[in-house]
């Protein structure tokens, strides 16, 4: 499993850090990094199990990011991080993100923090480029398939390069 | 020798197969020998000689000789190739998350 970890000590109570990462998402994510044609309005968290993450944009379009996997407030919450490399959305693709809030002190709390699976990345990579490949990939693979099969001399070697 | 100055996109695909990811995933654990790597999986050696030279180009493995033996092991500046976008990205996110829950007062 590939994964990113990170640990931050934010000065906020446990209640209010876990509050602004999931209701006020939109207020300080970075606004360069969203998915929709028009600026980015808001970051949304529906909060429950399976509830959606979406952007809203400023002509009122929403597009999905993932959902919610685990919904424990104030102390933990796994999201479904569904953008591929090239920060489009795709339904197949199931990365995991992990924050977990831990009391360290009245106004201080510990996030942990963990995107995790990215080697799944790999498969959102293939069938893109299957995507664009399509057509000439298509008969390539017919015409391996066919040349394999009528040389009963050679022995196929399995997986493709 | 392996090029290591490779765009993420190369590693994630070299991933996308499930045979390749699983020598990847072993070779994460431990350098091994052609030999010993095969012997582990379902796939003839040759093809796992074919997926270790598609990892090898994505710069996600390297490989020493030893002897007559050819040890691969997980290249850590390939896995760095496919983390740092990422990586570099959650940590300008959480940072304006900490400046958010810091400015923000309870009410």
């Amino acid at each position: 499993m590939i994964r990113i970890k990170k640990e931050l000590t934010v000065e906020a109570p446990l209640d209010r850090a876990f509050r602004v990462f999931t209701a006020n998402m939109g207020a300080w994510w970075p606004k360069s990094h969203h998915i929709g044609k028009a600026p980015l309005e808001d970051l949304v968290i529906e909060p429950k199990v399976d509830g959606r993450w979406y952007e809203v944009d400023e002509d009122g379009s929403t597009c999905d990011w993932g959902k919610v996997l685990a919904w424990d407030p104030p102390r933990r919450l796994v999201l479904a991080w569904q953008l591929n490399q090239e920060f489009q959305y795709d339904p197949a693709l199931v990365t995991e993100v992990e924050l977990r809030f831990t009391t360290l002190g009245p106004k201080r709390t510990r996030v942990d923090f963990e995107h995790r699976h990215l080697e799944r990345f790999g498969d959102a990579a293939e069938r893109l480029r299957e995507g664009m490949n399509t057509g000439w990939a298509e008969i390539l693979d017919s015409y391996a398939r066919t040349a394999v099969e009528a040389d009963d001399s050679q022995r196929a070697i399995g997986g493709r390069a | 020798m392996a090029n290591h100055s490779i765009a993420p996109a190369d590693g994630f695909a070299a991933l996308a197969d499930p045979t390749r990811r699983k020598v990847f995933e072993r070779l994460a654990r431990k350098p091994l020998p052609v030999g010993e790597l095969a012997a582990g999986l379902p796939v003839s050696r040759p093809a796992v000689s074919q997926h270790l030279k598609v990892l090898e180009a994505a710069g996600l493995v390297v490989c020493a000789v030893d002897g007559t033996r050819r040890v691969y092991r997980v290249d850590p500046r390939g896995i760095e190739a496919i983390q740092n976008y990422l990586d570099r990205f959650w940590d300008r996110a959480l940072l304006a998350f900490k400046a958010a829950a810091e400015r923000e007062t309870d009410s």
